[in-house]
């Protein structure tokens, strides 16, 4: 039912809003890109060893540490909610895959027994193909996130519970259970798999840090889905007006439980790489990670009141964070300025944003 | 139009709605004929707004039955009442500020083209579509803006040009010349003409007497959640009306 048009369209009152004042370049993401280039080019200047090769490979893993994490967390602030358990998530999913772990490679244990036995001269072979245990403890270490990750979907989304008292609560449940399930003691990966794990959690490619590469595929994955998938429109839509939403026919409980759920799988996997590059999973690991987590976000430019946000944006913050870290130890300050100077950031980088859309 | 006065498109039987100890609606009859334009007037309280809920599919009545078409339906979500032919365009727009117009537009029935496994949005066809529709109801809107720096008329465009992506047989808008300027308020009121020259039904809810009395066929007043009057629109005058809305005047 075409309704008949008159006359083409015309756009005699409405200009066309130029392009350095619209997308990336608009955004806080795009002036803390910036910033942290200056950043980068004082580095270079104040210090020889920064660019060297050792360091930067340093720098891309230790930003991978976190970055992973951020991306989860971005899904949900762009929904406008927050996860605060994402520190508790990552240690427990590390100590459930070491421990499974552990436990199917002994040779003993029940569960073990369908996967190793032990050989005349004592030593432990495998019942089944290589890399089955790893791939068991790997599910299982990220099945109990995503176990926590529809919990938090649930609390908040169907029973309206508030993100941040839930996940408050969640931090604190995840990480009792983690002292619970593991006496306190934390664990080690173990067995015949053992080899296969460091492989891929802190092993290397070609000189990239494997954590690097994980970092930039979830990235792009995510730039697609938040861009061009429906689900990403959805997301964004939740955020900026989630009663508008609701009106417009779009699954608002089923988008919030699977933002929580991504968040979720992608806290499990962070702590699972980083129990990789320790060689363990203390029960006290990754402690307030999640303030570094959201700080990252923020700073990259998402917004915690909901609806803006992003991979790059996720990534810039984390970048930011690590090469101040790095700086600092370069330029010899004393590491305890560090957290003061995140502060000023977080601050600054919002303020600045703050400053910028007053002015348009 | 003969086919049509037998079965209208919108039928109302004893509707009533209780939040509580309020009584918000109370045995309300009404109906819609295609292509009819209908004037919803009433005070602030009257039930106008949970009524249009109601029909929208936000809200179940309490008691009393909606007939669509023809046929007793049952909205249990506002995606029901779409996918039967109802669209509504809410007064305060239900507009994602942080999106684009085109994003907007079909915001929950995105068009996607299938890219192997994945199905992804398809940007270009969207943004032509918004442009279309932008272009029918006259609207300066670039499909690729977002709807944050938009003016008051053009969010309105928005709104109004979610309703036509879809074969609405009743559009019903909620105080849609509210906050417009006037040369706007002249393209709403030539869009709802052209709606029901579509033989689309269109419900008004508004407070501006001269729009109710400028396009509509007839109207219906309610008051402390009870229907006063139901009138073709050349039987009655914005004097009665107003005096039906605030109870100067018991009914009609």
């Amino acid at each position: 039912m075409a309704m008949p048009m008159e006359s083409p369209i015309s756009f005699t009152n409405v200009g066309r809003i130029r392009w350095w004042q619209r997308g990336i370049f608009a955004s806080q993401t795009g002036y803390v890109l910036l910033a942290l280039a200056v950043l980068l080019v004082v580095m270079h200047f104040a210090s020889p060893y920064f660019f060297t090769e050792g360091n930067m490979q340093n720098v891309a893993k230790n930003f991978s540490f976190i970055a992973i994490a951020t991306l989860g967390v971005t899904f949900v602030i762009i929904t406008g909610g927050i996860d605060l358990s994402v520190g508790s998530m990552m240690c427990f999913s590390a100590m459930i895959t070491s421990m499974v772990m552990t436990e199917l490679s002994a040779p003993g244990s029940p569960a073990g027994s369908l996967f190793v036995h032990m050989a005349a001269d004592g030593k432990t072979v495998l019942a089944n193909v290589p890399g089955l245990i790893l791939v068991v403890s790997l599910l299982a270490g990220l099945g109990v996130a995503l176990l926590a990750g529809l919990v938090n979907g649930f609390c908040i989304a169907v029973l309206g519970l508030s993100p941040f008292v839930t996940t408050l609560g969640m931090l604190s449940i995840v990480r009792g259970l983690g002292y619970v399930v593991s006496n306190g003691r934390g664990s080690f990966p173990g067995g015949p798999d053992a080899g296969y794990f460091y492989a891929l959690t802190s092993g290397d490619v070609l000189g990239v840090p494997v954590p690097f590469i994980y970092l930039i595929v979830l990235a792009l994955a995510m730039a697609v889905v938040l861009h061009h998938s429906s689900f990403g429109r959805h997301v964004f839509a939740l955020g900026g007006n989630e009663k508008a939403a609701e009106l417009t026919g779009i699954p608002v409980v089923r988008v919030k439980i699977e933002v929580y759920v991504i968040c979720a799988l992608a806290a499990g996997l962070q702590g699972i790489i980083i129990s990789g590059w320790l060689g363990s999973a203390p029960a006290n690991m990754a402690t307030s990670y999640e303030l570094n987590v959201i700080a990252a976000a923020v700073i990259g430019g998402a917004n915690l009141a909901g609806g803006i946000g992003g991979p790059l944006g996720a990534i810039v913050g984390c970048v930011l964070l690590e090469v101040i870290r790095n700086g600092l130890v370069l330029a010899q300050v004393s590491s305890y300025w560090q957290q003061t100077l995140v502060g000023v950031i977080i601050i600054l980088a919002v303020l600045v944003d703050r400053i910028r859309s007053r002015m348009i | 139009m003969t086919n049509a006065q037998a079965t209208p498109v919108l039928e109302l039987t004893g509707i009533g709605k209780e939040f509580g100890a309020i009584r918000a609606l109370h045995d309300v009859d009404m109906h819609v004929l295609p292509g009819e334009v209908v004037g919803l007037m009433g005070d602030n309280g009257a039930g106008k707004s949970t009524l249009v809920k109601i029909i929208a599919g936000n809200f179940r009545p309490s008691h009393g039955e909606i007939r669509f078409a023809g046929s007793a339906v049952h909205f249990n979500r506002p995606i029901d009442a779409r996918g039967v032919g109802i669209e509504v365009v809410y007064q305060d727009l239900a507009l994602a500020d942080n999106l684009t117009a085109a994003a907007n537009v079909f915001l929950g029935r995105e068009l996607k083209r299938r890219i192997g496994p994945f199905a992804l949005l398809d940007h270009k066809a969207m943004a032509a579509r918004a442009l279309e529709l932008f272009g029918e109801l006259r609207s300066e809107t670039r499909p690729d803006d977002l709807v944050k720096q938009m003016s008051g008329g053009q969010r309105q465009a928005v709104a109004i040009a979610r309703t036509r992506l879809s074969n609405a047989k009743l559009v019903m808008m909620d105080e849609p010349t509210a906050a417009i300027s006037v040369r706007q308020v002249e393209q709403v009121l030539g869009l709802i003409h052209r709606l029901k020259e579509q033989g689309v039904a269109v419900m008004l809810i508004s407070h501006r007497m001269p729009d109710v009395f400028a396009v509509c066929d007839r109207v219906i007043v309610m008051r402390r959640g009870e229907k006063r009057a139901d009138k073709p629109i050349h039987q009655t005058s914005p004097e009665e009306v107003t005096a039906l809305i605030t109870g100067a005047k018991e009914a009609a």
